[in-house]
C-alpha cells in the first residue's frame, strides 16, 4: 500500500502536519484490554450501580420505568438498522425509511397532530426548538412558558432563549396547575408562543382549552408538551388546536437509560411544515411506479440551506424512533389505552392509600394521570433515605426546584408496580 | 401499490401483540378520576399480532444497508465497524436500567465512567474540561458558541456577533451560527483547498465573535497553518472553534487544543465506535480551554472527597442543553472503544484511517479528477468532473456503486467541489475490500464512456429503483392516511 501512495514509511502520512504540532507522546489513557478484561471490567463498573432491576422505582419526572416487551429489542438490535446512517440514499434504505414514515404516522394518530418529523434529541431540546420555531413563524421574540412545566425543560428553553436572544416569560403556578389569570396578563402582541405540559411536571392535567383561547387571541402559537402514555386516554393536544406538540418519547419503548438517549418527538399543524425542525420522510414512487419512501422537505435543512435552515440538527434519534415504533406497533390500540389504564389507576390507588397515613397529604386537588405531589410531615431526603434502605428508590424532592414546596414529593407509578410494590412503599412512609 | 405494506395496511381489528398483566389494585371508573371532558374519543393506532411485527420489521431490516453489510465510505461520516461487544455492554441493566434522578450514592459506577470520559476527552483533545451534555455534533457546536457568547459578555465584548467560516463547511456550522443569534461571513478557501490567510484578515474585525475550522477539513486536507490561523483570532479577539468531525484524522497524532483551538466538539459515534443507529442517537460532547470551564452547561460529574457528584453550582453556567445528563448509553459505547483501543490502539486507528484513504485515493486518481492533490487525511475528495463531460453525474456514479455491493460515498459535498465523490474508507476495512471499491469506480469510470446508460439507470439491484424526489416534495405525504 505504502508503495503504491509512493512513501516508504507510513509517518510519511502525517507530513501535512507541521512537526511542532505532533503529539511527541503517547495519550495517557488507560487499556488496551481485550474483549474478555473488557467485559470483566464493565461488569464490576455496571454491577456497582444499583438498577431498576433491583430497586423499585417510583421516580418519574421525566424518564419513566416502563414495561419494554421483547419486541423492541430484538428489532432495534438488527445491525441493518442500528449500522446504517441517514438514509440519504433511499435505494438502500427503504427499511429505515419506511420505519420512520410509520414513526410519523403513529406520532400523529397518537397526538391528533397533522404532521411530525423523523425525532428531535430529547423532550427539553424539542420544546426550545419548538419556541425557536414560534419566532420564525410568528417574528415576536417572547416565549411565555408555564411554570408547570419541567424544570430543566425551562432551564433548557431559557439557554436556548438567552443564545438566540429571545426572552422567556415564566407563568406562575396555583395549586399545582397554571395559573390562567397570570397567564392571561403575561401573553401580549409580543408573544412567540405559548408553551404548557400537560400532563403538567406534577402530574396534572391542564385546562389546554383555556391556555389555546388565550393564545390564540394574542396571535400567538399554541405550543403542548404531552406525555405519550398519558395519550393512550387523554384528548390529545390536536383536539385543543395546538400548532405544536412535542413529548419526550422515552416512555414508548426505551430504557430509562440514566437520562439518555431519549426521544424528541415535534408534530406540528400542516400549515406550519415548512418552518418545522428535522428530517422528514415521504412518501413517493420510483422510476416503475413502486411506493417507496424518501428524505423530503430538505430546502428546510441545514446541509441545504446553511444559516437559512430552520435548524442546526443534523442526527437525531432515528434508533430510538424506530424503537417507539416497534412498541407501538407491538402493543397498538388497545394495549396502549391498558398501559395507561394501569398507570392511572395504580397511580391513584397509591396516591389514595398514602393520603390516608397520618401527615401526609396530597396537595394539589387537580385531575393526575400517573404522577402526584404528596406533602410529607418529614424531610423528603429523611424519607427517601429510609426508603432506599429497602431498596425502594423514592419520588423526586421538589425543593430544589421550588423552594416553596420543600417537604413536597413527586411520585410516579408506572404499570410495572405492583400492589405489593405500593403496599410496601406505603408501609414505610407510615414507618 | 407495491412495495411493503405499512403496519397500517396489515392492521386488523382485535389483533393484539401482547398481553398485559390484570390491575391488581381496585379501579376505579377512568371518567371520574380524569373527568370526560378530558378523555380522547378514540385512538386510531393499528392492530397487528406479534408475529406479524416481528416479519415487518425483520423484512424492514432486510432492505436496509448497514456498516454490517459491507462497505460505507460515506465522507465525514466516519462508517467504522461498531464492535458488537459495546452492544452488550451498553445494555447491561447496570448502565441502561438507571434513572437519571436516582441517589448518587445508586450511581457511582455510572458517575465515575462519566467523569472519566470527561478526563479521556479532554486528553484527547488536548483541553482543560468537558461536558457530556450535547446530544449530538450540532448541539455540541451550538453549545461551544453559547460558551463563547458567554465569555464575550462577560469581558465586555457582548456586541461581538459574526461567525467567520470556510466555504467547505459542514452546514451545520453556519446553522448553528444563526441558532445562536450570529451572522455568519463566509471565506473562500485558497487555491491549496486550505483557509486563505489573506482572506481571514481581512473578515476578521472588532465584531468577530468566533471562527469555526474543521481540522483536518471536509476536503481531507490539514489546516498546516493553523497556529498562524489562532494567532490571527485571537489578535482580532474572537475564539477559534475545531468541528470535531474530522477527528478520526488525527488520534494520538494532534491535538486541536495544542494549536490554539478554545473549543471543539466530538462525535462519539463517528470517531469512537459507537453506532450512527440509521442517524441517530449520537453524542456530541464539549471539550473546552480553561477559561471556558466556568460557563459549562450545568450539572457537570465532579470528584470530591472520594466520591463522584453532579455539581450543579456554576453561576456562570450557560445552563442546560439536555433533559438530563446527554446520550449516556453512547457514551457507554465510546468508552469501551476507548479503554479497549488504549492510547497505542487509538493511534493506529488514525494511521490506519489515513493510510486506507490515501490508498484508495491512489487507486482512482488516474480515472477521476483529484482537484486538492494526491495526498489526504482520513478522507478524501474526488470530482466526477470529466465523467459529467460523458453525461454522468456523481449521483449517477453514487447510485451505480450500489450495483457494485458498496454505499455510496458522500456527493456534492463540499460545495466548493463540482460533482463531489467525497471518500472515507476508515480504518476497519481490509485491502481487499478497498480494492474491491476501487475496481468498481474504475470499472464505473469505464462505463461511464461505453455504456452511460447502464449508470445512469443505476442501481439495478435494489427493491425500488430512483424514487421521484420531486414528487415527494410536491405532494407532501408525510403520514399514511386510509385509503392510500
Amino acid at each position: 500500500m505504502l508503495e503504491l501512495i509512493g512513501i516508504s514509511d507510513i509517518s510519511e502520512l502525517f507530513d501535512q502536519v507541521p512537526p511542532s504540532l505532533l503529539l511527541p507522546r503517547l495519550l495517557d489513557l488507560p487499556g488496551p484490554l481485550s474483549e474478555l478484561e473488557l467485559r470483566t471490567y464493565a461488569a464490576e463498573l455496571s454491577d456497582s450501580n444499583g438498577n431498576l432491576d433491583d430497586y423499585t422505582c417510583f421516580l418519574g419526572a421525566g424518564a419513566y420505568d416502563h414495561f419494554i416487551p421483547a419486541t423492541v429489542p430484538a428489532i432495534t438490535g438488527r445491525s441493518e438498522f442500528y449500522t446504517s446512517y441517514t438514509p440519504y440514499q433511499p435505494e438502500v434504505s427503504q427499511g429505515n425509511l419506511q420505519a420512520i414514515f410509520e414513526f410519523q404516522t403513529l406520532v400523529c394518530q397518537l397526538t391528533g397532530m397533522d404532521v411530525a418529523n423523523a425525532s428531535m434529541y430529547d423532550g427539553a431540546s424539542a420544546l426550545a426548538e419548538a419556541a425557536l420555531m414560534a419566532t420564525g413563524v410568528t417574528g415576536r421574540g417572547e416565549w411565555v412558558v408555564s411554570g408547570c412545566v419541567h424544570p430543566a425543560y425551562r432551564e433548557t428553553m431559557r439557554t436556548y432563549a438567552w443564545g438566540a436572544g429571545r426572552s422567556l416569560i415564566e407563568v406562575s403556578r396555583a395549586s399545582g396547575l397554571t395559573d390562567l389569570d397570570d397567564l392571561s396578563r403575561k401573553v401580549t402582541e409580543n408573544t412567540a408562543c405559548v408553551v404548557i405540559q400537560s400532563p403538567n411536571f406534577f402530574g396534572a392535567i391542564e385546562d389546554l382549552a383555556e391556555a389555546e383561547r388565550v393564545a390564540r387571541k394574542n396571535g400567538a402559537l399554541f405550543v403542548v408538551s404531552c406525555n405519550p402514555i398519558s395519550l393512550g386516554l387523554l384528548k390529545p393536544p390536536g383536539a385543543y388546536n395546538a400548532d405544536i406538540c412535542v413529548a419526550e418519547g422515552q416512555p414508548l419503548g426505551m430504557p430509562t437509560g440514566f437520562g439518555g438517549p431519549l426521544l424528541g418527538i415535534f408534530a406540528c399543524k400542516k400549515d406550519l411544515v415548512r418552518q418545522m425542525p428535522g428530517r422528514v420522510v415521504g412518501a413517493t414512487t420510483d422510476a416503475e411506479g413502486r411506493r417507496g419512501f424518501a428524505l423530503t422537505l430538505q430546502t428546510r435543512e441545514q446541509h441545504i440551506r446553511r444559516e437559512k435552515a430552520t435548524s442546526n440538527i443534523c442526527t437525531n434519534e432515528a434508533l430510538n424512533a424506530l424503537a417507539a415504533t416497534v412498541y407501538l406497533a407491538t402493543l397498538g390500540k388497545n394495549g396502549l389505552r391498558r398501559v395507561a389504564e394501569l398507570c392511572l389507576q395504580k397511580a391513584h390507588y397509591a396516591a389514595q392509600t398514602i393520603v390516608e397515613l397520618a401527615g401526609y397529604e396530597l396537595p394539589f386537588s387537580a385531575p393526575f394521570f400517573n404522577e402526584f405531589v404528596v406533602k410529607c410531615p418529614k424531610p423528603v431526603s429523611e424519607i427517601n433515605s429510609r426508603l432506599l434502605r429497602k431498596k425502594i428508590i423514592g419520588g423526586l424532592d421538589l425543593e430544589r426546584h421550588y423552594p416553596d414546596l420543600a417537604g413536597h414529593m413527586l411520585l410516579c407509578v408506572t404499570e410495572k408496580r405492583t400492589s405489593e410494590e405500593i403496599h410496601s412503599l406505603v408501609e414505610e412512609l407510615a414507618s | 401499490m407495491n412495495g411493503v405494506p405499512t403496519i397500517f395496511e396489515i392492521s386488523s381489528p382485535g389483533r393484539k401483540g401482547i398481553d398485559l398483566p390484570p390491575c391488581d389494585v381496585p379501579e376505579l371508573p377512568v371518567e371520574e378520576l380524569l373527568g370526560t371532558a378530558n378523555l380522547r374519543d378514540e385512538l386510531p393506532l393499528p392492530e397487528l399480532s406479534q408475529v406479524h411485527v416481528m416479519r415487518h420489521f425483520t423484512h424492514l431490516s432486510t432492505i436496509n444497508y448497514g456498516v454490517n453489510t459491507g462497505f460505507y465510505p460515506l465522507g465525514s461520516c466516519t462508517m467504522k465497524y461498531n464492535p458488537v461487544v459495546n452492544e452488550e455492554i451498553a445494555a447491561r441493566p447496570g448502565f441502561s436500567r438507571l434513572h437519571p434522578c436516582q441517589p448518587e450514592e445508586l450511581s457511582q459506577g455510572i458517575l465515575r465512567l462519566m467523569y472519566d470520559m470527561q478526563v479521556f476527552l479532554a486528553e484527547i483533545g488536548g483541553m482543560d474540561a468537558v461536558t457530556l451534555q450535547p446530544a449530538a455534533g450540532a448541539q455540541g457546536e451550538l453549545t461551544a458558541l453559547m460558551l463563547f457568547k458567554r465569555h464575550h459578555e462577560r469581558v465586555g465584548e457582548g456586541h461581538r456577533h459574526i461567525v467567520i467560516l470556510p466555504d467547505s463547511s459542514h452546514g451545520t456550522n453556519p446553522a448553528t451560527a444563526a441558532r445562536c443569534g450570529c451572522d455568519v461571513l463566509k471565506i473562500e478557501s485558497g487555491a491549496d483547498g486550505r483557509v486563505d490567510l489573506s482572506a481571514l484578515c481581512s473578515a476578521l474585525s472588532n465584531e468577530s465573535a468566533a471562527v469555526m475550522l474543521t481540522n483536518p477539513n471536509t476536503l481531507g486536507l490539514f489546516e498546516s497553518r493553523v497556529e498562524e490561523i489562532a494567532r490571527m483570532v485571537h489578535e482580532a479577539g474572537a475564539l477559534l472553534y475545531c468541528d470535531g468531525a474530522n477527528m478520526n484524522a488525527i488520534l494520538g497524532a494532534h491535538r486541536p487544543g495544542d494549536a490554539g483551538f478554545d473549543a471543539m466538539h466530538f462525535n462519539l459515534h463517528k470517531t469512537f465506535g459507537a453506532p450512527h443507529g440509521g442517524g441517530g442517537p449520537g453524542s456530541g460532547p464539549v471539550a473546552v480551554k480553561a477559561f471556558l470551564e466556568p460557563y459549562l452547561p450545568s450539572p457537570v460529574v465532579a470528584f470530591s472527597d472520594g466520591r463522584y457528584h453532579l455539581r450543579y453550582d456554576g453561576p456562570d453556567s450557560i445552563g442546560r442543553v439536555h433533559a438530563f445528563h446527554g446520550n449516556v448509553g453512547v457514551i457507554v459505547k465510546s468508552y469501551a472503544y476507548i479503554i479497549s483501543l488504549g492510547a497505542p490502539g487509538l493511534k493506529s486507528v488514525s494511521a490506519n484511517a489515513v493510510l486506507n484513504a490515501n490508498y484508495l485515493l491512489s487507486r482512482i486518481a488516474d480515472a477521476y479528477e483529484v482537484p486538492y492533490g494526491r495526498r489526504c487525511m482520513h478522507e478524501f475528495v474526488a470530482s466526477a468532473a470529466k465523467q459529467k463531460a460523458q453525461g454522468v453525474r456523481a449521483l449517477d456514479i453514487a447510485k451505480r456503486l450500489i450495483d457494485y455491493g458498496a454505499h455510496p460515498p458522500t456527493i456534492y459535498f463540499p460545495l466548493i467541489v463540482s460533482e463531489a465523490l467525497m471518500i472515507e474508507p476508515t480504518e476497519t476495512e481490509s485491502m481487499d475490500t478497498l480494492d474491491a471499491f476501487a475496481e468498481a469506480l474504475l470499472k464505473i469510470a469505464e462505463e461511464a464512456e461505453s455504456d452511460p446508460e447502464v449508470v445512469r439507470s443505476a442501481p439495478h439491484v435494489t427493491p425500488v429503483s430512483r424514487l421521484d424526489e420531486a414528487a415527494a416534495a410536491r405532494n407532501m405525504e408525510l403520514r399514511w392516511t386510509p385509503g392510500d
